[in-house]
């Protein structure tokens, strides 16, 4: 993979309707990136991720491919939820947390200094372990994002929550009670709330973390029917501790340990054929 | 450890706890009770018909033709005394001066003690103050008025090893043997077809301005100033409070300085009010002189900085309390630090900071330090809106301290000192129990 780029600029190609991209920063010249399913969303050379001397994630480099599903996968402690924040800066928040290497997204380096962290996360949608809807009204939940980024007409704002709760299968269970609080769901309810509300902003990938950890079977069967229909029109990176979840929604999976990334492949290939012995150890349960 | 032993330990922590809430019940009791038995003297007492001829001629208050019969019915019974002490003048004249002399003194004392139970003698000037207008208005002052009357109080020194002792001795013996000798009988037989008591129930207590230093009517000036002063603490303190609470929780860097500021802010809320009150007339009026002299406003700010650091660690709580998942949740989808503080942090944190501020609007309801030198006087109109920029106001906690204090006749007054003690404590219990509800609400609408 070429990392020759270094214009800061980003945007959600959409070639065929030739409006303007949109730039992630002020600085850099426009530049009309690849388009196309198939090609490379983010990629990270030798990233590291550091909690005070503590080096969380070591000198991962990867590569995510647009509109597939990534798996991430490891003993617990290993370093994926680290990995996963970092990708959208929420380790921002923790005051001794800081990163080593590069994170491209969109041929831009995600903490490069110009980069607007608020835009960026915009891009780059986040699902919780633990359902974490807002104490609001399961309409105001939805509408965020949307209220957030401009969009005051309610009417727009109506039917934009309604093609969401659709997206995430949860509107039939609402549509009647879309102005109780949204606490009062269930939490499987609540996880594919989170997801509507991130859908809501539009992002171009979707990191979950663990998102079905907290949820019971039928719940879970939801979370990875949708993850099946997302797949395509959004880049998703999903972390898991269930190996057979990892093999059924993922594309690709990534295999971390104590902070390394030990292999990455297609799903297929890495669960019937791992590399690496450690892989091999993980995914048929003997430690982990 | 042995399961007795934990039984026994968990036994007496229980009883240990039960003690303390109980002693704590009991101290409450003990303070309340007393309060609302008092201070409602204030809006409900046995009234004389002269507090209803002050009714009417000074307020207008009252049915016309059922006070005037009520005053005749009265001075029918009053004419007869004043007659004979009328007479009793025209016989002293022919006494030896000796005994003239003496008479003259102990008719004087006589008719100053008759005046303070009855009002004026009919006859003399019209005095200016409203309490030499009239006799006693409340029937539990004028049963110690008629006391005066009927005893004169000495001091007995006559044992050398002791302090003197009060002693009473019948004011009829003055007059004994002369014809005034019976009027004293006859005053205590009638006395209750002159005063006529009755009970009565004064809810205007509250809506009315005082008059004449507090010795008629209500206590509005007060509630209002202190509702002003109040209320003026909070707009200051309020905004200022929460940012700053936004601030150190959200934008300052976690460091030295910011712990610093942090104890700071603890120091300040310990440091005695009676402070804040010279800080306050030192700074806002004598330095930056927000107001010639005492005014509404010095005392809110000088109020405002007082609980400032309450509201300030209140807030600061609160919204450290909110779980980071709402915020992480909220930055997740690309809000920015100011929005998320706005839309999902303050509203999350919202019952907490209520109850911060209504806990220390109920201090600020009940501090008097602050206001002594900044915004309190004892006697003042109701102000208007704007007055309250440049005028100084009465308020209830100065002004229950002045009236038991510094009143020229604080015994006279006591029933409106204790009105106004039990109005504000009301109003602190109303203020603590709207906080509760509120709080209730607010978090009920949060949970869904
Ligand atoms: N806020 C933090 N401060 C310091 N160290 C942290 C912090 N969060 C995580 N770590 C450390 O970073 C390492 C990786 O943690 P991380 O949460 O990424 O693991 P994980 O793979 O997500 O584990 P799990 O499967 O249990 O969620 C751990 O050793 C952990 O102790
Ligand atoms: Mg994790």
């Amino acid at each position: 993979m070429s990392l020759s780029v270094s214009p800061v600029y980003l945007g959600r190609e959409k070639p065929d309707s030739g409006e303007q991209a949109e730039r992630l920063s002020t600085s850099g010249v426009p530049d009309a990136p690849e388009t196309g399913t198939n090609r490379d969303h983010l990629i990270t050379e030798a990233f590291s991720v550091f909690y005070g001397a503590n080096e969380a994630v070591r000198k991962v480099s990867m590569t995510i491919r647009a509109g597939h599903v990534t798996a991430i996968i490891g003993p617990s402690g290993c370093g994926k939820s680290t990995f996963l924040r970092a990708i959208n800066r929420m380790n921002d928040l923790i005051p001794s947390c800081y990163t080593k290497g590069r994170m491209v997204f969109d041929e831009c380096d995600i903490y490069s200094p110009q980069i607007d962290v608020v835009y960026l996360r915009k891009r780059i949608g986040m699902v919780f372990q633990k359902p974490n809807p807002f104490p609001k009204t399961i309409f105001d939940n939805v509408a965020y994002g949307p209220r957030l980024h401009g969009i005051k007409n309610r009417g727009q704002l109506v039917e934009l929550v309604e093609k969401c709760l659709r997206q995430a299968i949860l509107w039939d269970e609402v549509k009647d009670r879309l102005d109780e609080n949204a606490l009062g769901l269930s939490g499987g309810q609540q996880q594919r709330l989170c997801l509507a509300r991130a859908l809501a902003v539009n992002p171009e990938i979707l990191l979950m973390d663990e998102p079905t950890s907290a949820l019971d079977p039928r719940a879970t069967t939801h979370i990875e029917d949708l993850i099946a229909t997302l797949k395509g029109d959004y880049t998703i990176l999903i972390v898991t501790h269930n190996m057979q979840q990892a093999a059924r929604v993922s594309d690709h999976t990534a295999f971390f340990y104590e902070g390394d990334l030990i292999e990455m492949g297609d799903t297929k290939d890495l669960f019937t054929n791992p590399v690496e012995q450690k892989t091999e150890e993980y995914i048929t349960g003997r430690f982990g | 450890m042995r399961r007795s032993t934990r039984k026994l330990l968990d036994r007496s922590f229980t009883a240990y706890g039960f003690f303390s809430i109980g002693l704590m019940a009991a101290a409450l009791l003990i303070i309340l009770v007393p309060v609302f038995a008092r201070g409602i003297g204030a809006f409900i007492f046995t009234e004389t018909v002269e507090n209803r001829r002050l009714n009417l001629e000074k307020f207008n208050r009252g049915n016309p033709e059922k006070i005037m019969r009520e005053i005749e019915r009265s001075q029918e019974f009053r004419r007869p005394i004043y007659e004979r002490i009328a007479r009793f003048e025209e016989e002293i004249r022919h006494m030896d001066p000796q005994a003239r002399r003496e008479y003259r003194r102990a008719l004087t004392d006589l008719k100053r003690a008759l005046s303070h139970l009855l009002g004026p003698v009919p006859g003399e000037p019209t005095p200016v103050l409203w309490r030499l207008q009239y006799g006693q208005t409340r029937w539990d002052r004028a049963k110690i008025k008629l006391h005066e009357v009927l005893f004169i109080q000495e001091w007995d020194y006559s044992d050398p090893d002791r302090m003197g002792v009060k002693v009473y001795r019948r004011r009829s013996e003055e007059f004994a043997g002369t014809s005034l000798y019976d009027l004293f009988d006859d005053l205590e037989k009638n006395v209750r077809d002159i005063l006529q008591p009755r009970l009565t129930i004064y809810w205007r207590f509250l809506f009315d301005r005082s008059f004449d230093a507090h010795f008629f009517g209500g206590i509005w000036p007060e509630i209002l100033g202190t509702f002003y002063l109040a209320l003026g603490a909070m707009v200051f303190a309020i905004p200022l409070g929460i940012i700053a609470a936004i601030y150190l929780t959200e934008y300052a860097r976690q460091d030295l300085f910011t712990s610093l500021l942090r104890s700071s802010i603890s120091t300040l809320a310990g440091v005695p009010s009676i402070v804040f009150g010279l800080f306050g007339l030192a700074f806002f009026i004598n330095t930056i002189g927000v107001s010639q002299s005492k005014s509404v406003l010095a005392g809110s700010l000088t109020l405002a900085l007082l609980i400032l650091p309450t509201v300030i660690r209140a807030s600061e709580e609160a919204i450290r309390a909110v779980p980071q998942t709402y915020k992480e949740a909220a930055l997740s989808l690309g809000a920015g630090k100011w929005f998320t503080v706005m839309t999902v942090l303050l509203p999350a944190a919202l019952p907490g900071i209520l109850t911060g501020i209504v806990i220390s609007m109920g201090r600020a309801v009940g501090e008097t330090a602050p206001i002594i030198f900044t915004a309190a006087v004892s006697v003042g109109r109701p102000l208007k809106l704007w007055q309250t920029f440049s005028q100084p106001t009465p308020a209830l906690p100065w002004n229950i301290y002045n009236l038991s204090t510094e009143h020229e006749a604080v015994d006279e007054i006591r029933h409106v000192q204790y009105g106004m003690v039990l109005t504000l404590v009301s109003l602190v219990l109303v203020l603590n129990l709207a906080a509760i509800i509120l709080r209730a609400r607010v978090s009920r609408k949060l949970k869904g």
